[in-house]
């Protein structure tokens, strides 16, 4: 059995949770997920700004932090904090923590290939729209594919502490381990569709372990203390999912279940670039007091063809908001949006979509809500998109001015100021055949 | 007897691109064939027609006694293009708990 722990499920996620998990009990291996679909983009516009940039630069402080526990108790990392940047995440790793030996992993940066694989013949469409490409070609800020497993098993059997990759699939920094350790084949689907299924339910941290569950959240315990999870993952692919004793939080297969669905489609086909996982297979069941065991995974023949996630700039945003309050708050507020609108229009100034929403009545239910007619108070909340950054300039000096010139009663606005234009960027999705990426790994010291 | 989703199933919702996903997952498993009949793909589309363009798909999961409901063109374009508070849809799933059903079998 190998104990795979996930610390972070987000770039931004806690800070002390790698800490903890390494100090606070057994793990064989650290996995750091940093990667959302717009982080790649983020990471792109830094890299641009400063070639050594384009990483999760919240990574080499950790490791520097971390490398005499890793050290002495033998864990080993496995990270997609490389980004765009894999190469300065490494030397910056080993500038903090000397002596690691760590490993990158490349071939997921396809940016500079565009323009290559369309005149191959791959129509890069929309995976969602079946849109053609040549609607965003131009305005490509970041382009990548999604790698297995594999790659990442191969670099821990090069002997590497530490193993850097850009963009995986979140699944793989769980699967990776188990595929060194246990020697899994690629065509193991069965074997494979377990090691994935303990990464999917660990990518996304703590809401494995009671964090925005909505299993009895009134009684989960300690979630300032909460511990992050663990995947004890046998050689045969069934495992336990636990946290570390003396942790808050807690681990149900209600909870579980919560996030075995959690931003997947077809339960029967979880695609990633290893296997076609089936979740419609699974047991999952309370095996003592925060462990939950899964068996029965299955898969089928992975896909012929990897994902790539393109980010593009689409242009400008701002979103400015007043709070007003009754009587008439309701009322109040749609006068407000209309006097913006219209002050808009008068300025002929053109937008993509404007947007109105009311915090407090409308913004997050809806309909589905039922809204009351009157409410104590309300935040009106409208926000502009564009391509023309001047216009979504004006907009932000349109908000303040009905303090004065609007319905009566209106404030919060001086908190947050002006309204802040901000970089829109899209996000496409596409196809391309799995022969057009080489992976490779290059031991760094 | 009526009452709401909440009484049978919990349910976490998420995002990928402009669609949102809500897994729904009854309590007691012998609730299921209940989630099953009344928590269609029809009914969830109508529920949230005042913010979601459709269509709306379902899978059935027995095994875990849960549903998973795609909602396409739910979030304004998605990602960083949404110009909603809710960008990610972080609260469908509480949203639909509301949704008044058939309580029996």
């Amino acid at each position: 059995m190998i104990r795979v722990a996930n610390g972070q499920g987000f770039w931004g996620d806690w800070l002390e949770a790698p800490v903890r998990l390494v100090e606070q009990g057994p793990i064989d291996y650290l996995t750091l997920d940093y990667l959302a679909e717009v982080t790649m983009a983020v990471l792109e516009k830094q890299r641009r700004k400063n070639p050594e940039l384009g990483y999760a630069a919240d990574f080499p402080p950790l490791l520097g932090r971390l490398a005499p526990a890793l050290r002495q108790k033998r864990i080993r990392v496995v990270t997609n904090a490389g980004g765009l940047n894999p190469r300065a995440c490494a030397r910056e790793v080993l500038r903090r923590a000397p002596g690691l030996k760590v490993a990158i992993v490349h071939g997921d940066n396809v940016t500079a290939r565009i323009g290559d694989f369309l005149a191959k013949g791959y129509p890069l469409q929309n995976i969602d729209t079946g849109e053609p490409i040549s609607a965003i070609q131009a305005r490509i800020l970041s382009a990548n594919a999604y790698l297995g497993a594999f790659p990442l098993a191969d670099a821990l059997a090069a002997g590497a502490d530490v193993v850097i990759s850009g963009r995986c699939a979140d699944s793989a920094l769980a699967l990776a381990p188990c595929v060194h350790e246990y020697g899994w084949r690629p065509d193991d689907w069965d074997l494979l569709a377990g090691g994935v299924t303990a990464g999917h339910i660990i990518e996304c941290g703590t809401q494995t372990t009671g964090g925005n569950s909505q299993v009895d959240w009134q009684n989960v315990g300690d979630l300032d203390e909460i511990g992050y999870p663990i995947a004890e993952i046998h050689a045969d692919g069934t495992f336990v999912i636990t946290k570390h004793a003396g942790t808050g939080g807690r681990v149900t297969a209600d909870i579980v279940k919560e996030q075995l669905l959690y931003e997947i489609g077809d339960p029967h086909r979880y695609l990633t670039p290893d296997v076609a996982a089936d979740f419609t297979t699974l047991h999952v069941a309370d095996e003592g007091a925060d462990r939950v065991r899964i068996q029965g995974a299955t898969g089928k023949e992975r896909p012929a063809c990897l994902k790539l996630t393109i980010n593009y700039d689409a242009g400008w945003k701002a979103t400015g908001s007043l709070v007003y309050t009754a009587p008439d708050a309701i009322a109040k507020a749609q006068a407000a949006d209309r006097i913006v609108r219209r002050r808009l229009d008068k300025l002929g100034l053109r937008f993509d979509e404007i947007y109105t929403e009311y915090l407090g009545w409308n913004a997050c239910h809806g309909q589905a809500a039922q809204p009351q007619s009157e409410v104590p108070e309300v935040q009106v909340r409208i926000g502009v998109r564009g391509q023309d950054r001047s216009a979504v300039d004006r907009f932000t000096r349109e908000v303040a001015p009905l303090v004065l010139s609007g319905p009566p009663g209106a404030t919060g606005y001086g908190g947050e100021g002006r309204p802040k234009v901000r970089e829109v960027v899209g996000n496409w999705g596409a196809l391309l055949p799995r022969e057009e990426i080489q992976t490779s790994v290059e031991v760094v010291a | 007897m009526k009452g709401p989703l909440s009484r049978l199933a919990h349910t976490r919702s998420g995002d990928k691109g402009d669609v949102v996903n809500i897994g729904v997952i009854a309590w007691r498993a012998e609730d299921y064939p209940v989630l099953a009949r009344e928590v269609t793909a029809s009914r969830v589309f109508e529920f949230f027609r005042d913010r979601v363009a459709g269509p709306v798909e379902r899978f059935e999961a027995p095994n875990l006694a849960a549903l998973n409901f795609l909602l396409h063109g739910a979030l304004g374009g998605g990602g960083t293009v949404s110009l909603r508070m809710d960008s990610q849809g972080k609260t469908f799933g509480a949203a639909l708990l509301r949704m008044e059903i058939e309580m029996n079998e």
